[in-house]
């Protein structure tokens, strides 16, 4: 907790009272609680820990939940572009109420999202059965967890890709209209490279809040060891075992994937803004 | 809603006024920076469609199922005593939960934009680390610290104290899911307000809490509002890190997203969606809301860049 530099800002009182409260409770709460997955994963030694981590069911959690989410962001990417840009450039009655809307992943419980879209997508539902005579099964299989995962990460490209579409400078494009490009030139070569940080930004936040997702997938996946059993609901079935010690080795795994791509996340997010601060 | 705010106040400074009269002249022509029809048609429609399909027919389908046996059935399902006592626990989780999050925010946010100060970003990153940690772990966690075989769970049990599978364990699983939202919500709003008026007040003689509450609080208190309702909305409704703490005891320990899916688990599918309902409900609330209250940050946010984001508005 080092001393103020600006001078200027030491006027100010409450350094003290809010730091501290703010580390205290921040221990408390999150890092003394998380190192306890770092201690009990120490306590079970390397061979155990690897035997966990490598055994065939936990390999088909990782293979499955990595690429659902990796899918859901992708198509979270092509759609929430166009969501995007229809919300940013055109004008049509109702604009409002669909923008709001997009947040609706976000401000839902997941277990409702969850009973909702396993009816919706059940044989019997009102878009799976129109897959039925397809013989494509939705809920309660692969697919499923790629419709939960698309709903939960719908609100991040959007509204990762839309302020900065917004602030995006007519002039560009007003150039390249000048300079004799067509509008696709115009899209693929001025707006497509400007976009594209936020949009990387979207995607690695939709994958990474896909890859924790547990709620809305454990009613939608049909939960079957080695098929359609996501990382998280493995650690949730380990919990129930009492298998503490599984639970946590998968657990720390997880934890480091997840905090790599935050990592990575906050520098894509720097980079993106010192690409794109105009002023 | 985590990278919006920044990149928002990034708007540059020319203004982008001068081209609309021009092409006035010749309404028929397409104007170069505009899509053609067909595109715009396409583009509108596959949106619209993706939309339409993820999101509105959801939402229409809980309050359809949640009446499709009638009215009786719905009232009965969300009056009777363990729908009762999910809606109280969840009432008093959010309770205890969003107010502890709402003094580490302002605490946070006023260590972090008023002073200088190294690991800065370290602790920024920090306030975000629930984001990256899935639900199950978040309760977990709390799992390995308090329950039976936990580090305090020997401790614990010797003085009858119950955490995990009680109520203790929910409200601090939820708090740990809930607490990035009021500090992440104040920090740009605190870092845009600058620090002179309270300089002022301080030089003026006020004291720190005066300063506080009569300069810093007014100034901030939309961006407070946002965060505040952000994280009553999630507080409310976290189902995976509460589901590992509960331990499922009807009428005791079920919050309204667990009570949702132990009655959808038995079949009970009406009552199961009129539950939701009323959580579907407080999420249409909350959209209302930030998009009421998120019109008034952005507005008290932009004091220096507002010329020209007003004319864009506008235009």
């Amino acid at each position: 907790m080092a001393g103020m530099t600006k001078t200027k800002r030491r006027v100010l009182p409450g350094f003290g009272l809010t730091m501290g409260y703010t580390l205290a409770y921040l221990s408390l709460i999150a890092l003394i609680p998380l190192s306890t997955i770092l201690l009990k994963t120490a306590g079970m030694g390397w061979e155990r820990f690897w035997h966990v981590v490598l055994s065939p069911r936990v390999i088909a959690a990782y293979k499955l939940s990595i690429g659902a989410s990796l899918i859901a962001a992708a198509i979270n990417s092509i759609f929430g572009f166009m969501v995007a840009w229809t919300l940013s450039r055109y004008e049509f009655p109702g604009k409002g109420a669909l923008d709001a809307l997009v947040d609706l992943p976000f401000a839902l419980p997941t277990s409702v999202a969850g009973i909702t879209l396993t009816s919706i997508y059940a044989q019997n539902g009102i878009i799976g059965r129109l897959f039925v005579p397809l013989g494509i099964k939705i809920a309660f299989a692969p697919l499923g967890i790629i419709v939960a995962l698309t709903f939960i990460g719908l609100p991040f490209v959007v509204r990762t890709v839309q302020p900065v579409l917004q602030d995006l400078e007519a002039e560009l494009e007003e150039a390249a209209a000048t300079l004799g490009a067509s509008r696709l030139q115009t899209f693929r070569r001025v707006i497509g490279p400007a976009m594209l940080p936020a949009l990387i930004t979207g995607f690695a936040l939709a994958f990474a809040r896909a890859l924790g997702e547990y709620g809305s997938v454990v009613f939608i996946s049909g939960n079957m060891p080695m098929h359609t059993e996501v990382v998280p609901l493995l650690i949730m079935t380990k919990l129930e075992e009492f298998d503490y010690q599984g639970a946590t080795a998968i657990a720390l795994v997880m934890l480091v994937l997840s905090f790599t791509m935050l990592f990575g996340i906050n520098l894509l997010q720097r980079w993106s803004a010192s690409r794109y601060a105009t002023d | 809603m985590p990278p919006i705010e920044g990149a928002q106040t990034g708007s540059g400074g020319a203004a982008g006024g001068g081209w609309r009269p021009v092409a006035e002249a010749t309404a028929n022509v397409r104007r170069a920076t505009e899509d053609p029809a067909w595109a715009r048609r396409l583009i509108i429609g596959v949106a619209a469609g993706f939309l339409g399909i993820f999101l509105i027919i959801p939402l229409g389908s809980v309050f359809a199922e949640a009446l499709n046996k009638g009215v009786g059935l719905y009232f009965a399902a969300i009056t009777n005593p363990e729908a009762l006592s999910a809606i109280r626990l969840t009432l008093l989780t959010a309770a205890i939960a969003v107010p502890l999050n709402l003094i580490f925010g302002l605490a946070a946010s006023w260590a972090i934009t008023r002073f200088e100060f190294r690991g800065k970003n370290l602790l920024t990153t920090l306030i975000d680390l629930p984001f990256a940690v899935s639900p199950v772990i978040s309760g977990m966690i709390y799992v390995l610290m308090f329950g039976a075989q936990g580090w305090f769970g020997g401790w614990l049990m010797a003085h009858h104290i119950r955490i995990i599978f009680a109520v203790p364990g929910i409200v601090l699983a939820t708090t740990f899911v809930t607490f990035p939202f009021v500090a992440r919500e104040l920090i740009p709003v605190m870092e845009a307000g600058g620090t002179d008026e309270e300089l002022a007040a301080i030089t003026l003689g006020a004291t720190g809490w005066q300063t506080f509450f009569r300069i810093t609080l007014p100034k901030v208190k939309w961006g407070l509002l946002y965060g505040v309702i952000i994280c009553n909305a999630r507080a409310m409704g976290e189902f995976g890190a509460v589901s590992v703490v509960s331990g499922h005891i009807r009428g005791q320990t079920n919050t309204m997203p667990l009570y949702v899916e132990i009655l959808y688990n038995d079949y009970n599918f009406t009552a199961s969606f009129a539950v939701a309902s009323l959580l579907t409900a407080l999420a249409l609330v909350t959209l209302v809301a930030k998009r009421v209250i998120g019109g008034k940050v952005k507005h008290a946010q932009l004091p220096s860049v507002s010329a020209d984001g007003i004319e864009r508005e506008a235009a």
